[in-house]
């Protein structure tokens, strides 16, 4: 695919010049299977969520403001801490991770597309039926409430008899298929598609990183697809899996939840210590500090990741000997992590270091997840973790890694990139003013629920009593959270204003790029590298800049360009699951509707959602899809 | 991969063809990095039948359902299809696509055998023994693990018959041999997964 013929003719058609239909509007986003674009759904589907998740955060501690606040019921509460911890990981920092991903991985391996770039929108739709679905939850008779571990027996129908919790089944199950796919393609575009020169070696860091969750991805998605199944089942079929009555095990929920649910922890984080890593050197003027410690100790975060799920069920009652053990493998993380940190400082030691707005969000980073990550090691300690299990100190420590450390790193990586996604530079001065309310409010918010949990105040409880010493410091905690939505307010101005500017970005808007994409326009053409670039050494633009030269010097002759299709099927594909997945949640309801119970009750209407899934799967196996190509003349017009 | 468009255009085929064109390589990596992601499903599912495979409330045991002809009768055929699908690959890297069609056939028909004897099995055990997916935590996670595996048999079936009127009206190429491959490396894959299923759910349930 990034071949190009070596023989030109222009006179008379190519071989395989196909007549190519352009879609435009609506149809074209719907359609697109190029990653750029696609990462541009992402992100504004992903943000969307996240301004849900925030809606919710805000209610939840307006409620907790003061004792004994009739602001919420406990039902609305509980509802509202699941969705928004559900909402916030899978629906809200995961896509927008996924669009960094989409926007830059291919532009830095030097590739004019992923591997899969039909698998790429297919997983994008996915995601975002799947979140529709959960969504739907909160009109369609009440949201799940089961918090967002979903333990079981308070997820079984025993305990949980609205269809909240097959919502969340079913939503998940149908988000999850779409990042499983994500994590698949990223993979295969990383090992496959690297332009000449590029050894793994010599890849960018948030590359790496890349690479790394996708495998994490590839182990843990699939053990939460189990789980997922294993929930529905006894919801829906009487299964008894988690039902003790009839010989189940709701312990075992426990254990698949936590060996998928903690390597997602690192499947969140080290895409953010990849942005980190990308930030620091381009705004030291440094190369990043010790890289291949950087990759190693990459490798072993995601290694470790997954012999620690224990650690979550250390109250449980697993006994002393499980305890130690996943105490210790816990505490080694710390290890590779600090390795993180002193890189970052010793990159920033002795550079020429500049505070531009993705470079303030990188050094607010380093202490604040550090602090989160000390706290982590605190709970490791499973003597400890019976003091702390389930108060407001376990709130404050997984708020440090996922909000001081994931949300910074991708508020850092969205203002860096941003020039390079849509041509245009977001405004510094109300970057910075994002940055300071964001971080000061993240603070005021999280850092004081520490010392709330440590007195026992106990977490998903929806209010609290009196003279407890409790009351100020919640107050502290909800009016931090309001200052964090003003930061994000902010940021929302000053996407807005910025949209309104022309596109005018540089090719390399921050003068001390170092990566490959900073060699080609902002925002790069459809197939992004006119002549794929021959990669020379780490930081490869950097290495050029040093060398004297103007650009990267180009590996191969200006040639056509082959482009895959534009396709509705993966759209149609994810509408197809999305009508399988209510169909089924619903088959055992009564409608009081002869009609609508016949179609439901008998999986009709589920056969006939699967009926369009596998149908579009067919339809794209029979008919191949030969693409079409950019003709040099083009792509000097261009 | 302009080498591979001049020789399929020739009618020749390169000597690897699933693995002449990027695509084709892709899709090949792609495919394992799949598997790698079913194995950690089924071992989900492998646990939790593990972990409950005694509780049955009440319900039949495993030694009082499980009749071992009849299951090693299904894995005899299983085994020989997974046999019969690396011929076809032979076939394809001999470039002689009507021998890969009979043998795609055979492949099919005999998953299509597979899959008759697992239904048959899982109707006896409803009708005769009382024992359905409500009855036992064991009883679900038995329908729950042989199901899914049955479940991945047909989706097979389905697909390999597919490629076989793909490559009917395609041909042999380095567009449709990829497809093939993979197919096929999914059909040892589930194999695989039943060579494991016989052991942990049928030779436990009857000795352990």
């Amino acid at each position: 695919m990034a071949q190009a013929a070596p023989v030109l003719n222009h006179s008379k058609p190519l071989k395989h010049g196909h007549n190519v239909k352009r879609h435009t509007g609506l149809m074209d986003w719907i359609t697109t299977v190029d990653h750029k674009k696609i990462a541009i759904l992402y992100l504004w589907a992903g943000g969307l969520f996240f301004g849900i998740g925030g809606l919710e955060a805000i209610l939840i501690r307006i409620q907790l403001i003061k004792p004994m606040n009739t602001f919420l019921n406990a039902q609305l509460f509980n509802e509202l801490i699941t969705m928004h911890g559900t909402t916030m990981i899978f629906l809200g920092v995961m896509p927008i991770i996924f669009a960094l991903m989409n926007a830059v991985i291919p532009l830095q391996i030097g590739a004019r597309d992923v591997a899969f770039p039909f698998l790429n929108a297919l997983g994008f739709w996915t995601f975002l039926f799947g979140g529709l679905l959960l969504n739907l939850s909160w009109v369609m008779g009440g949201a799940p409430d089961a918090g967002w571990t979903a333990y079981a027996p308070l997820s079984t129908s025993t305990y949980s008899t609205t269809h909240g919790v097959d919502f969340y089944t079913i939503g998940l199950q149908i988000a999850g298929l779409g990042t499983l796919i994500g994590g698949i393609n990223f993979l295969a575009t990383i090992i496959t598609m690297r332009a000449p020169g590029m050894s793994y070696m010599r890849m960018p860091m948030f590359a790496w990183t890349t690479f790394i969750t996708s495998a994490i991805i590839l182990f843990a998605f699939p053990a939460i697809t189990v789980g997922l199944v294993l929930l529905t089942f006894d919801r829906i079929l009487g299964a008894n899996f988690f039902e003790v009555g009839a010989g189940g095990n709701p312990v075992l929920w426990q254990h698949i939840f936590w060996i998928f649910g903690h390597p997602e922890v690192y499947i969140l984080i080290l895409p953010a210590f990849g942005i980190i890593s990308e930030i620091i050197p381009t705004f030291s003027r440094k190369r990043l500090f010790g890289y291949s410690s950087m990759v190693f100790a990459t490798i072993l975060i995601a290694f470790l990741g997954f012999m620690v799920w224990a650690h979550h069920m250390f109250t449980t009652g697993l006994g002393p000997v499980a305890n130690a053990l996943f105490s210790v493998s816990t505490m080694l993380i710390a290890v590779p992590t600090g390795i993180k940190i002193f890189n970052w400082l010793f990159t920033m030691w002795g550079g020429q270091v500049r505070f531009t707005t993705p470079n303030l969000f990188a050094a607010g980073f380093i202490p604040t997840f550090t602090m989160g990550g000390v706290t982590g090691v605190m709970l490791a300690s499973a003597p400890a973790d019976f003091q702390f299990h389930d108060t407001y100190f376990v709130v404050a420590h997984f708020h440090y890694v996922i909000v001081g450390g994931l949300v910074l790193g991708l508020f850092g990586g969205l203002h860096y990139w941003w020039p390079k996604m849509f041509g245009r530079m977001l405004s510094e001065k109300l970057g910075k003013w994002t940055f300071w309310t964001f971080i000061l409010g993240f603070h005021m918010t999280f850092f004081v629920q520490h010392f709330l949990g440590l007195m026992g105040m106990q977490r998903r409880v929806f209010t609290y009593l009196p003279n407890q010493q409790f009351d100020l410091l919640n107050l502290i905690s909800t009016i931090g959270a309001g200052l964090m939505g003003v930061g994000t307010i902010i940021f929302l101005t000053n996407v807005f204003l910025t949209s309104r500017k022309p596109v005018g970005a540089l090719d390399d808007p921050w003068e001390d790029g170092r990566t490959l994409e900073w060699s080609i326009p902002s925002p790069p053409p459809e197939y992004n590298f006119k002549q794929t670039p021959l990669v020379r050494g780490i930081d490869a633009l950097w290495k050029e800049k040093t060398a004297g030269n103007k650009g990267m010097t180009p590996a191969e002759p200006v040639g056509s360009i082959h482009m895959p299709s534009a396709t509705a099927l993966p759209f149609v594909m994810s509408v197809g699951i999305f009508i399988a997945g209510l169909g089924f949640m619903f088959s055992r309801d009564d409608f009081g509707n002869a009609f609508m119970s016949f179609i439901f009750n008998n999986y009709i209407v589920t056969a006939i959602g699967l009926l369009i899934t596998f149908g579009s799967m067919v339809l794209r196996s029979v008919f191949d899809d030969h693409g079409w190509h950019i003709e040099p003349e083009e792509l000097e017009e261009g | 991969m302009t080498t591979a468009h001049a020789e399929a255009a020739n009618g020749t085929l390169p000597h690897e063809p699933e693995k002449a064109t990027l695509e084709g390589r892709n899709k090949v990596l792609a495919f394992w990095l799949f598997l790698g992601g079913e194995a950690v499903l089924f071992g989900t599912l492998f646990a939790t039948f593990l972990a409950l495979r005694n509780q049955t409330n009440e319900g039949p045991t495993a030694n009082e359902l499980f009749h071992l002809p009849l299951v090693a009768a299904a894995t005899f055929i299983l085994l020989v299809s997974s046999l019969t699908s690396v011929f076809a690959i032979q076939a394809m890297h001999r470039n002689r696509p009507a021998v890969l069609r009979n043998w795609l056939l055979i492949t099919v028909v005999l998953g299509l055998g597979f899959l008759g004897l697992e239904i048959y099995e899982f109707s006896e055990y409803i009708r005769h023994e009382e024992f359905g997916m409500t009855t036992s935590a064991f009883s679900s996670a038995f329908y729950t693990l042989v199901g899914f595996h049955g479940a991945h048999v047909a989706f097979g079936i389905v697909w390999i018959g597919i490629l076989i009127a793909q490559l009917s009206r395609k041909g042999l190429n380095v567009i449709t041999a990829p497809k093939i491959y993979v197919s096929a490396m999914y059909w040892h894959f589930i194999d695989v997964v039943w060579v494991f299923i016989f052991t942990v759910v049928y030779l436990l349930g009857k000795v352990g």
